[in-house]
């Protein structure tokens, strides 16, 4: 038994296999191109950058995407059981020199342009005029303290946080600095259209800060102090949500994220310093 | 090296009584099987309590019978998160593709008689047996399963009851059982190398192996580079959660206002390194056999040599190499530094140029073919487009600038479950409906084979491809719940309809189980090359006999994919078959 006859159903397989990857990659690219599901609007420069970015990224996977897709639909059908020969061959060293050469110039050049994203965030510091904010995460809340007026942050001790007793975050009342500090749990303020340095911290597990709209996420480590800057410009209210796996309320641990224009920033300072009297 | 290296490295007689038959065996085949039931029983487990999550998630306010309170518990759920991951993963997609059918199939395709080390081959299946055994107590613990993710970030896996409920015993116990995993994986992947390295038959060339035997040959020496970190970064973790040390816990840490002061100077960043050093690698231990499948399965069922032997054959070392340069995009988030993320990224990106010459090698394989279309083909033409689909959402989460967003949301879950889940559980598939005749000398049954490749394959994206929608909207992923984030409320009937679509795709798996053991007795009768394939495997009978080749020494004359030669009556010539044979024929 050499030749064997069409015995698996080939056609009718053949042509389900296509008409379904063929219908696979369209509803894909509809979906995609309709935007049915997508990102809230970005509130910063950097997170413009990023939507260029995911977009530059989406089109040229995208090409690959249906490019292979659809290149498998067409073998499929075209090359099903028909009772005769396969054709013979095993390679084709151009085709596959120009195919290795095109994915590495491809992926690794899209890798080195989203560099500069990366490097413009993170290789750099805040500016020496940004605001300082402490954040300090824990089972299964944010904390978030503002320097005050002098402009310096107070010591914390661990063995002094308590919350219950209004000292959320343990800062030493023997230090000065520390006295005319603001911790505002639960609720995160930034002024707009000015650099922001977030220090973040964690008590106790990891944590992650992660807001949709400044299209950034830092992950809080205990024993670390890891800084975060931005600038958002768009004034709003918006959610902060935990995203590094932290215990069972970590799909509850969430902080309000407001950007508020620099007096409503003022106003808004001001009344938490009234309720931390 | 062993003096002998045609195949007949050791010699051992058939056992006779049952125990040491089928129990404590020591054939390869024997060995094989066991694994492969292993992982079936596991993977029907995780499926369980992957639905359990689906259910949970698509109607969260739904009481269910067999929990105590009828609700779902957020520590329930995350329970389920974490062993569903860890029992899949080690379980399923570690232990079938390459301790199965790589044990049971690497001597058969090589021409040896048995493994190079069959008692250390016997004492490796018992090893991950013991560890599953561990594993899955950690449920019947009071304490309850672990909830800390197969990651088991530190210090929520680490610091003890403090963290929360499952964090005692049951996370204990997880460590032991991953530890004891590790050694077990260590021996077989030592058992491979030796094997592939001494055992070849007579003419077996290293340019001359079947590709899934490159693949289960790199496999191995992933395997025992990777293991033997894990092993070490699981010792650490147990000291730190019963031994009083600070690997991983840092000073000063706070939980319910009351600091933990037995800790000091350790390092959550330090597992990170260490689990993901393991971790990356692992995704291809779970691919590289599926990739080796899938390209013996297309080129023998499209009658074709493999497009580019040599180039796949590079690429699964290629990809094997950069495996170890990349586990760094994983820990993009976590406050490593900068400079470091900027190299690790661009290693990644490079990994995605012998994934895609691998891609390109299986379309020109089909080029030009005569396909046929039996399950197993299906199956392998299905990991094709799903090893796509989820190949490129990897050149998202590649770049450091777009994770920052991606990062731990449902894009991830869409992603890892695309390529290394779904894409490597079709390899699986494709491996059973091809060689169940081997092992079993009776046929599954193709109708029952197509209904099932059917309903997977539609359902398998179904499932995961609305999972990317939901990570571009910023779902996180792992949430017990999610009505405590405002934005996630307008996403629940994704949830829903992927709910839906995950439970007829599991019960669509009951048809592939049904024919599984029904095929066992009733099953057509297999004869000895059902497929006309060209592997040493089907020079002998089904199922093989002991020592798998009669004590005779096969000979190999040409290499593994010889389909469709032009002059020759038969579409295709076996790697055995005698030149002169050959010309006979012609």
């Amino acid at each position: 038994m050499s030749r064997r006859s069409p015995e698996h159903g080939s056609t009718s397989t053949a042509l389900a296999l296509t008409v379904f990857l063929l219908f696979f990659t369209a509803i894909t690219v509809y979906i995609f191109i309709k935007k049915l599901w997508w990102f809230p609007p970005a509130i910063t420069d950097e997170g413009h950058e990023f939507d260029a970015q995911f977009f530059r990224t989406l089109v040229i996977t995208g090409i690959v995407f249906v490019g292979a897709q659809v290149g498998l639909a067409l073998a499929v059908f075209r090359y099903r059981e028909r009772g005769k020969p396969a054709s013979h061959f095993e390679g084709h060293t151009g085709m596959e020199v120009v195919w290795t050469l095109a994915t590495l110039v491809l992926f690794v050049g899209l890798g080195i342009y989203a560099e500069k994203g990366w490097a413009s965030v993170h290789f750099i510091g805040a500016s020496p005029g940004a605001l300082p904010i402490e954040v300090t995460a824990q089972q299964f809340a944010w904390n978030f303290r503002y320097a005050g007026p002098d402009g310096k942050f107070g010591r914390t001790k661990p063995e002094l946080v308590s919350a219950s007793t209004g000292n959320p975050v343990g800062i030493d009342p023997a230090d000065p600095n520390g006295r005319d500090d603001i911790v505002s749990p639960g609720e995160i303020a930034v002024p707009a259209g000015r650099e922001v340095d977030l220090l973040l911290k964690s008590l106790d597990v990891t944590h992650s800060f992660y807001v949709r709209e400044l299209r950034l996420k830092q992950d809080a480590v205990p024993g670390m102090e890891i800084h975060l800057h931005f600038t958002a410009n768009d004034p709003g209210t918006y959610e902060l949500a935990c995203a590094q796996l932290c215990g069972l309320g970590h799909h509850k641990m969430r902080a309000t994220f407001k950007v508020l224009s620099e007096p409503d920033f003022e106003k808004w300072l001001q009344q938490q310093e009234a309720a931390n009297q | 090296m062993v003096t002998d290296a045609v195949g007949v490295g050791h010699v051992h007689s058939a056992s006779t009584g049952f125990i040491r038959k089928y129990i404590f065996s020591v054939d390869h085949k024997v060995i094989g099987i066991q694994y492969l039931l292993l992982a079936l029983f596991s993977v029907f487990l995780g499926m369980a309590l992957s639905l359990l999550m689906r259910i949970h998630l698509a109607w969260p306010a739904h009481k269910l019978p067999f929990l105590g309170g009828g609700l779902m518990t957020p520590e329930q759920y995350l329970a389920l998160v974490t062993m569903h991951g860890s029992i899949m993963i080690f379980m399923v997609l570690t232990t079938a593709p390459q301790s199965g059918f790589g044990n049971y199939f690497l001597p058969l395709q090589i021409g040896a008689e048995d493994m190079a080390f069959p008692v250390l081959n016997m004492l490796s299946f018992w090893t991950t047996f013991l560890s599953l055994a561990v594993m899955v107590s950690a449920f019947f613990v009071p304490e309850g399963a672990p909830i800390s993710g197969w990651t088991a970030y530190p210090p929520l896996s680490a610091v003890g009851e403090q963290a929360g409920p499952g964090q005692g015993a049951g996370q204990t116990l997880w460590v032991i059982g991953i530890a004891i995993f590790c050694a077990a994986s260590l021996m077989g992947a030592l058992n491979f190398i030796t094997t592939t390295v001494d055992l070849r038959a007579k003419g077996m060339s290293l340019m001359r192996l079947p590709l899934t035997v490159w693949a289960w040959f790199v496999t191995a020496i992933l395997g025992l580079l990777a293991f033997g970190v894990l092993l070490a970064a699981c010792a650490l973790l147990l000291l730190d959660r019963t031994a009083g040390t600070s690997f991983f816990i840092p000073g000063g840490l706070v939980f319910t206002d009351q600091v933990l002061i037995d800790h000091k100077g350790g390092s959550p960043l330090l597992w990170q390194h260490l689990f993901w050093f393991f971790g990356h690698p692992e995704v291809y231990i779970a691919i590289l056999p599926g990739m080796g499948v899938a390209s013996h399965l297309l080129s023998t069922f499209a009658r074709k040599p493999v497009f580019g032997y040599k180039a796949m054959a590079y690429a699964i070392c290629a990809i094997g190499f950069l495996g170890f340069c990349v586990w760094g995009h994983h820990m993009f988030v976590s406050g490593m530094s900068p400079y470091s993320a900027f190299a690790f990224s661009l290693l990644t990106m490079t990994i995605g140029v012998p994934s895609a010459i691998k891609t390109f090698n299986w379309l020109g394989t089909l080029w030009g073919g005569r396909i046929q279309f039996t399950a197993a083909m299906l199956f392998a033409l299905g990991f094709v487009s799903l090893f796509v689909t989820g190949g490129l959402s990897g050149i998202f989460l590649a770049q450091p600038t777009l994770d920052l967003y991606f990062h731990d949301t449902y894009f991830v879950v869409a992603h890892f479950h695309l390529i290394m889940g779904v894409a490597a559980i079709f390899g699986i598939f494709g491996a059973t409906y091809f060689w169940y005749p081997k092992m079993f000398g009776r046929m599954l049954n193709e109708g029952l084979g197509k209904v099932h490749f059917w309903l997977t394959f539609v359902g398998v994206y179904a499932i995961f491809m609305p999972m990317h929608y939901l990570g571009i909207a910023g779902h996180e992923r792992r949430y017990a719940d999610t009505t405590g984030v405002g934005y996630l409320a307008k996403l629940q009937p994704v949830h829903v309809f992927i709910t839906y679509a995950a439970i007829i795709t599991i019960g669509s798996q009951l048809i592939f189980l049904f024919n599984f053991l029904y095929s066992l007795k009733w099953g057509k009768k297999a004869a000895d090359n059902p497929w006309h394939a060209t592997t040493l495997e089907w020079s002998v009978p089904s199922p093989p006999p002991f020592d798998n080749f009669g004590g005779k020494h096969p000979q190999i004359y040409r290499g593994p994919y010889e389909f469709g030669v032009p002059g020759h009556s038969e579409d295709y010539i076996p790697q055995y078959l005698k030149p002169e044979k050959v010309s006979e024929a012609h």
